[in-house]
């Protein structure tokens, strides 16, 4: 056997299963998501057109303390780890919540933790209690690795101009993290004028943002901030796959009830071999991507030499597995995958747009060349 | 009984030690030592080979052992024996076959094969039609059929066979555990000559092969159950194996990637990275499937393991050989050999891509692996059949 080579080489072992703090913590996301966000009730909300639910946010985020899981207790926040933001994350895309966790909890915290200035400590405190939604003002699909735009000029005195697109959750937020040419800037929301665009997933709503010499709180440097943000896109994107996870645990639990249930042909069409091997093989992706998951969240944890490499698998490996799962889901439930009344389309919705969030599979393929030194022609 | 700790072992290893210092000790004489001191398979009962201590307690003993440059017994040579036969014995067997067969087998003096397997009877393997016929009189049993697929045959000195013995009742019954001599008259063993061209398994023709009912294991007509033990040891030993990142297949291909950039296509690119990561997520997953046993909290995943691994497996050694261009059409040796165990790296692309068409049939084929992910691990529902109640000999076939 071929010696391992040096770049590719773990650097410490990996705890790869839930602790009972974790599964503590799990329990009580998951019943308040049980009791404030079934299939229904998300189902009315994205009708509504304000698909967010802020008194869900608020329990989740300052009943209980999920805001600040990734914020030090001597900023208000829990002082825990991405591992437990994780276990947070897997239960929300069990239930496609509409909140915005993934861009306020993770990526603007993210954000203000590696600016790591005095001016943005007031700002994480607030996030950490739940009180403000915080987003950061870029695209979706922007990935760690790829290079940062910079479609915002400050034109002096704090004054910042330009327009992004595809922002996700900035219609929930009070304040907008704006990367500008000369550094970091908090925005309020109020003073950006917000364009809501139709999105693919209506949980997570998408708007563009335009800024006409609006007022910002410089927060950081232009270095500082660019580091930052490439920080966060990373622990984003590591987490981001736990969501993806519990959202194919999800289609791979409803699925398998739906066909032990189902009978045609005078059987359960669960037993029939075509469809039971395609759950099987549907399993054995959700259990690697269990896997992929936790070792991404654990190597974001524990800052791991190797979590850009680890986070990159994770997220070449969960996007598909989630896409799969549910469009598995969707055929699999029949004619009934195709009614908006029944849930799966959120969840296919969803799959597919996580799969564009914080890049494609394939350009997390293309790091993962570069750090296991597997370069293109 | 107070229960044995790992302190209590670690002094009965050095103990040991000092006893049969393994620079001056003849192997076979340190391992019978090993054996008769409790420290083969701590789990097992006293004078079995073990002290009927905790299972999970064994890793210290081997690491202590091996430290101090003590042999082992070669698991990969006698793998059948230690993970089929023996933990089959252990639970069926006599007083007298446990002390007459675990102690050899665990040395390594006696090897073992399985006599499972035939021609007509494979994944279905209950439709096996070797016939065991009592001898009025002697009480002895006439056996006579063909068993296949039999690794180590040729070099074993024991067999676990299963055999029908009434083919009046329906296939699952009527079925008769035993332990075979594999140098009795009229056992006949040929190599299987496969699609890489060695021959690492053997027919076996069976043609009036004479057991004793002494070696008889379970009672007659109970065979099945008791294979159901051996299958069930036989899928624990599969797919456990740690690997390091970038470990098993996947190694060679990716170093023939880095090594020889005129290979590289855009194509080809984009098939490594998917299994590179596939392969990495594999490895994770076995790593996890590992801690989740060690914390006491065994998942479902070891059902699935093999079934990843062969599909890998077969996708990445056709990668390489597609890799390699030219050098993809040769092959390294069509010799006939007869290999003591399955050396994946060791050879070349075109071995790792025919051996591997094995994985997904060796050991349960993956289609059957499939059911039963999806029968007990997910709940789903069995095929209706109408096999079960039919009497054997009113089978197709």
């Amino acid at each position: 056997m071929t010696a391992p080579t040096t770049p590719v080489a773990p650097a410490a072992p990996t705890d790869l299963l839930h602790s009972g703090t974790e599964e503590e913590l799990r329990a009580a996301v998951r019943a308040l998501l049980t009791d404030r966000c079934d299939a229904k009730t998300v189902l009315a909300r994205i009708e509504t057109g304000r698909p967010h639910d802020p008194a869900l946010w608020h329990t989740l985020a300052a009943g209980i303390g999920a805001a600040g899981l990734l914020v030090p207790e001597k900023l208000g926040g829990q002082g825990a780890s991405h591992r437990e933001a994780a276990v947070v994350l897997e239960e929300l895309g069990r239930s496609v919540a509409p909140v915005p966790y993934l861009t306020s909890a993770v990526l603007a915290t993210e954000i203000l933790l590696g600016c790591d200035t005095p001016e943005a400590a007031p700002l994480l405190r607030e996030l950490a209690s739940g009180s403000t939604v915080c987003v950061p003002a870029v695209p979706l699909t922007l990935a760690p690795g790829a290079p940062l735009p910079a479609p915002v000029r400050e034109g002096g005195a704090g004054l910042l101009s330009g327009t992004v697109t595809s922002v996700a959750d900035a219609v929930a937020a009070d304040v907008l993290l704006v990367l500008a040419d000369t550094g970091l800037y908090a925005v309020p929301a109020a003073s950006a004028r917000l364009t809501p665009q139709v999105p693919l997933d209506l949980t997570r709503p998408l708007a563009t943002v335009t800024l006409e010499a609006a007022a910002g709180t410089r927060l950081a440097d232009p270095g500082t901030a660019r580091a930052a943000v490439a920080g966060a896109l990373l622990s984003g994107a590591g987490l981001l796959a736990s969501e993806q996870l519990g959202l194919a645990e999800w289609c791979l639990a409803e699925t398998v009830g739906h066909v032990r249930g189902r009978h045609q042909f005078n059987r359960p069409v669960g037993s029939f071999q075509a469809l039971k091997h395609r759950l099987a093989r549907l399993w054995l992706d959700v259990a690697g991507a269990r896997a992929a998951a936790r070792a991404a969240a654990d190597a974001l944890a524990t800052a791991a030499p190797d979590a850009p490499l680890t986070v990159a698998v994770a997220q070449a490996y969960c996007s598909g597995v989630a896409v799969r799962a549910a469009e598995e889901c969707v055929q699999l439930h029949g004619g009934i995958g195709m009614t908006w009344e029944h849930p799966a389309h959120l969840y296919l919705k969803r799959a597919k747009a996580d799969s564009l969030a914080l890049g494609t599979a394939s350009h997390h393929r293309g790091l993962v060349a570069d750090f296991a030194e597997l370069p293109a022609p | 009984m107070t229960a044995i700790t790992a302190d209590r072992l670690l002094t009965r290893v050095r103990d040991l030690l000092a006893a049969h210092p393994p620079a001056t000790t003849p192997r076979t004489d340190f391992l019978r030592a090993r054996y008769d001191a409790g420290l083969a398979w701590v789990h097992y009962p006293e004078g079995l080979g073990g002290l009927g201590a905790p299972r999970s307690l064994q890793a210290a003993v081997d690491a202590e052992l091996e430290a101090a440059g003590a042999p082992d017994n070669d698991p990969r040579r006698i793998g059948i024996g230690l993970g089929m036969a023996a933990p089959t014995i252990l639970a069926y067997g006599t007083e007298e076959q446990k002390h007459r067969f675990l102690r050899p087998l665990w040395v390594g003096e006696e090897v073992w094969c399985q006599l499972f397997s035939e021609p007509g009877a494979g994944s279905d393997l209950a439709a096996l039609g070797t016939r065991a016929v009592r001898e009025s009189g002697s009480g002895d049993w006439i056996v006579d059929g063909q068993k296949v697929w039999t690794s180590s045959a040729h070099t074993a000195r024991w067999a676990i066979l299963i055999a029908r013995t009434d083919p009046a009742l329906p296939k699952h019954q009527g079925i008769t555990y035993f332990l075979c001599d594999m140098h009795a008259p009229g056992v006949e063993v040929r190599p299987l000559r496969q699609i890489t061209g060695e021959a690492e398994f053997n027919e076996v023709f069976l043609t009036g092969v004479r057991i004793p009912d002494s070696h008889r294991l379970g009672a007659v007509g109970q065979g099945w159950a008791v294979a159901r033990t051996t299958l069930m040891n036989e899928r624990v030993s599969i797919g456990g194996m740690r690997i390091p990142r970038e470990g098993g297949m996947i190694a060679p291909v990716a170093t023939a990637w880095r090594e020889r950039p005129e290979l590289r296509t855009h194509a080809l690119h984009q098939r490594l990275l998917e299994l590179w990561v596939e392969a990495e997520v594999a490895r994770l997953t076995g790593e996890r499937l590992r801690q989740q046993l060690a914390a006491g909290q065994p998942g479902p995943e070891g059902s699935g393991m093999k079934l990843t691994f062969a599909r890998l497996n077969q996708e990445i050694s056709g990668l390489e050989v597609e890799l390699l261009g030219e050098e993809g059409l040769l092959y390294d040796d069509w010799t006939m050999r007869r290999p003591e165990g399955v050396d994946f790296t060791g050879r070349e692309a075109g071995y790792r891509y025919l051996r591997a068409k094995g994985n997904s049939i060796e050991g349960g084929t993956s289609e059957i692996l499939l059911n039963i992910v999806a029968e007990r691990v997910l709940g789903l529902p069995p095929e209706p059949r109408d096999d079960k109640d039919l009497a054997w000999k009113d089978l197709s076939r």
